[in-house]
């Protein structure tokens, strides 16, 4: 029995021995993955900045084998990539990871782990202007390359009424990150309340002080630096039809006596010399003060344009109402302005801005700023720049204060100091932001280390007429407090309606002006 | 009690706040009495928004009711009535700010010689009349004669596009009041020998005048909050203001808070006994 017993046995383990042999040694082993050397680059990240987590994987099988292989981070899956490997062959898989928020962070792949830290925040920055439309998609250009770098967001709000959100923004202590003022008067305002971030606390000044003429870094500084200026307009151009002026045998003008005298042949050869358009909305009259500005400037020089716009000598003073004159002068005079005053208070400055340029021309000249040069171009897509419309400079009053220029920019400003913010406020004042909508055009910058082969030809010649001003000034109603600047608007509407009231209504604003103290 | 709490929340203690705020300056750090409220009764931007208030309240109230009535009388005794008043009243069914988009457009002015796009200069051109800035000028249409302010061209405009919108409210209200007068009551009167202008006169009006007073409370308080048409047409330029845009203004381009605050009081001021008046009389119905 005993025998028999261990026959059995050893049988037994014979068939056990053969059956694994059969199904141990196939002709082929099985694709089988193993992963080794994760890797974690960089393991310390800013936030919104990339990590790349890179393994090995092998197929140790002697079949081509196709694998997933999940990605965890702080026990979660991330991500699950799929590879196929051939039969004993290896390759690298790496997966992306962006984290908007600062910590250290476990990976971990088929029991590999690593880990990286990040600092900071990612950062979403508010930003408050008055772009919309074509403006804000050229801003956004711009802003492009920042958020591909950084990986932090902008979030733009625009409205036509930035003073009233902002005012009440502010108010309510929810100030956006980043406001774009159309002026620094507002600037001034919420500087004195200490509502503002000093840009020079963070910003290399050694660069700004180089790429910044020192004219637009006071401009900014209300002590300390509070506003970069950027988008920047001249508003030393008059806009004419070069083609018409050829076909009347007109010479462009070089002085104020030349102008008016070049009008009055106008009117004699039965043109209107002057499109005069001052409606806009709540805003209206700043075309106007605009107008007030440049003559005052060119009057009287820059000394006593900074005493106007300081309030260091009243609005009774003769220079004001000199300028408002010679303002009148264009306006009241017969025949100069279609529909005279009437038709300069009620038509539209945009619409004003293109007379010169219907068939046959509705009046010769236009003055405003180089932006007029959109409104242009968006209602006559067919004329040439520069051939079919052009600007020449404002004419010279006094000799002594040849080639001044106003101008005007808008300034950023800064509410909320974070890292992001930062980022975005040294971005936007780089030479390399800026040449970016440079290029697309409807953008003069004042860096001045943009170079002026970025412009179309109308732009870079008033960025040369800023850059190359013998005297700069700001534009004088964007520097006042926002109660004077809303006077002097209304007193010009004023004027042009009742011009024997101009003492009463220098008067007014003088009153106004004083009780700001 | 919730309904306590809510009315605390946001009307009680905004109205405190706002008449806390009117006595001090603009940034509300420093108390200064009324120097507020003299701004608002002595300077002449402020005189001239109370004075074309008035001119609202005034022309505004009279010409939509009056119209409204008008309608309301006339509509009933035609066979497409419905054709009818649904005309008078799809303005009211256009928001406000669109209606004065709209009117702005009606309005527009082209110097002459140049083509008109707005229709009412379009028209008066077409029968040779000069064009007019309707929303500029200030003397009457085609005269050189100016009347003292309020009564300028630009704010008898701004009026006539309230009483374009309002018109089909008055006459809506009203002419449910009209059909509410017992047939009975009309043809005993005929019968009696009335005619149509006596019974209008003695039984008409008498049976509808608490309707037509409801109605012209409405319309008070309409025109003396009036903000949006105004702003959006003129707004306030050319001397248009009403007390509502300056308020705005001081507000919010002046950051005045101290003045704007003077304003929104005054406002509330007129106001109120208006209400009182209307709540005091939907009393007493309730109670008849």
């Amino acid at each position: 029995m005993k025998t028999i017993k261990g026959k059995l046995f050893i049988g037994l383990v014979l068939i056990a021995v053969v059956g694994l042999l059969v199904t141990a040694c196939p002709t082929a082993l099985p694709a089988n993955l193993s992963v080794s050397n994760l890797s974690v680059t960089p393991v310390e990240v800013e936030a919104g900045q990339a990590v790349t987590i890179t393994v090995t994987a092998s197929n140790t099988g002697e079949e081509e084998g196709t694998f997933n292989i999940p990605l965890e981070i702080d026990g979660d899956t991330e991500e699950t990539k799929s590879v196929t490997i051939a039969a004993d062959d290896s390759t690298q898989v790496s997966f992306t990871v962006i984290r908007p928020e600062g910590g250290t962070y476990t990976v971990d792949i088929f029991n590999l782990s690593g880990s990286f830290e990040v600092t900071g925040e990612i950062g979403v920055v508010n930003v408050l202007g008055v772009w919309g439309g074509t403006e804000l998609e050229n801003f956004q250009a711009m802003i492009a390359p920042w958020e591909t770098e950084t990986g932090n967001a902008m979030g733009f709000s625009g409205t036509r009424d930035l003073i009233a959100i902002l005012t009440t923004r502010v108010a309510a202590g929810n100030p956006p990150d980043v406001a774009i003022l159309p002026n620094p008067g507002q600037m001034i305002t919420l500087a004195a309340d200490g509502e503002l971030v000093d840009l020079s606390s963070f910003l290399d000044m050694t660069a700004i002080n180089a790429q910044y003429a020192q004219g637009w870094i006071d401009l900014g500084t209300t002590n300390p630096l509070t506003g970069i200026f950027m988008k920047a307009a001249s508003k030393g151009t008059v806009w004419y039809n070069p083609k018409f002026f050829d076909a009347m045998g007109y010479v462009v003008p070089t002085t104020w006596d030349e102008m008016i005298t070049l009008s009055d042949q106008m009117v004699a050869d039965g043109v209107a010399p002057w499109s005069v358009a001052v409606e806009s909305g709540a805003a209206s009259g700043w075309p106007a003060t605009d107008w007030i500005g440049e003559i005052f400037l060119h009057e009287s020089g820059g000394d006593v344009y900074d005493q106007w716009v300081n309030h260091e000598i009243p609005w009774t003073d003769p220079a004001v109402k000199s300028a408002f004159e010679k303002f009148g002068q264009i306006v009241l005079t017969p025949g100069y302005v279609p529909g005279g005053a009437i038709g300069a208070l009620a038509t539209n400055f945009v619409n004003g801005s293109w007379l010169p340029y219907t068939d046959p021309p509705g009046a010769a000249m236009y003055y405003l700023g180089s932006f007029t040069e959109g409104f242009i171009a968006a209602q006559f897509p067919g004329l040439v720049p520069g051939e079919d419309y052009a600007f020449f400079p404002f004419p010279t009053i006094d000799p002594q204060f040849a080639g001044a220029v106003t101008g005007a920019a808008d300034v950023v400003v800064a509410f909320n100091d974070n890292p992001a913010t930062r980022s975005f406020i040294e971005y936007l004042a780089s030479a390399e932001a800026q040449q970016i909508w440079a290029e697309i055009g409807g953008f003069i910058s004042v860096n001045s280390n943009v170079s002026l082969d970025a412009y179309t030809e109308l732009a870079a010649l008033s960025a040369e007429q800023l850059t190359g001003a013998t005297i700069f000034r700001f534009d004088a109603d964007d520097q006042m407090p926002p109660a004077v600047q809303s006077a002097f608007w209304a007193g010009i509407l004023e004027y042009l309606q009742t011009p024997g009231d101009l003492d009463g209504i220098l008067a007014d604003i003088e009153a106004i002006a004083a009780a700001q103290g | 009690m919730p309904a306590f709490l809510f009315v605390t929340v946001f009307l009680i203690y905004p109205v405190i706040d706002t008449l806390r705020i009117s006595f001090f300056n603009r940034n509300s750090t420093e108390f200064i009495g009324l120097d507020n409220y003299e701004y608002v009764f002595t300077n002449s931007t402020a005189q001239s928004a109370l004075l074309n208030n008035v001119l609202w309240l005034v022309l505004f109230t009279v010409l939509a009711v009056g119209l409204g009535l008008l309608f309301a009388v006339l509509s009933g005794r035609v066979r497409y009535e419905a054709m009818a008043k649904a005309a008078v009243f799809i303005p009211m069914a256009i928001s406000f700010v669109a209606a004065a988009v709209i009117w702005r457009f009606m309005y527009a002015y082209a110097p002459e010689g140049f083509t008109q796009i707005g229709l009412i200069n379009a028209a008066g051109t077409g029968v040779g009349l000069e064009p007019i800035a309707w929303l500029v000028e200030h003397p009457l249409p085609y005269t050189d004669v100016t009347l003292p302010g309020p009564l300028h061209t630009n704010n008898f405009a701004l009026v006539a596009v309230g009483v374009w919108m309002w018109t089909g409210f008055a006459m809506v209200i009203l002419s449910a009041g009209l059909k509410g007068i017992s047939t009975d009551i009309l043809e005993a009167a005929r019968v009696d020998g009335a005619g149509e202008w006596q019974i209008f006169r003695r039984i008409i009006l008498p049976v509808l005048s608490p309707t037509i007073a409801v109605v012209a409370t409405t319309l008070v308080i309409q025109a003396l909050k009036k903000f949006d048409m105004v702003w959006v047409m003129t707004a306030g330029n050319f001397e248009t203001d009403v007390v509502a845009t300056l308020m705005f203004k001081q507000m919010f381009n002046f950051s005045d808070f101290g003045r704007a605050a003077a304003l929104a009081v005054v406002l509330l001021a007129a106001i109120l006994p208006i209400m009182l008046i209307s709540i005091r009389r939907f009393r007493a119905q309730e109670e008849t």
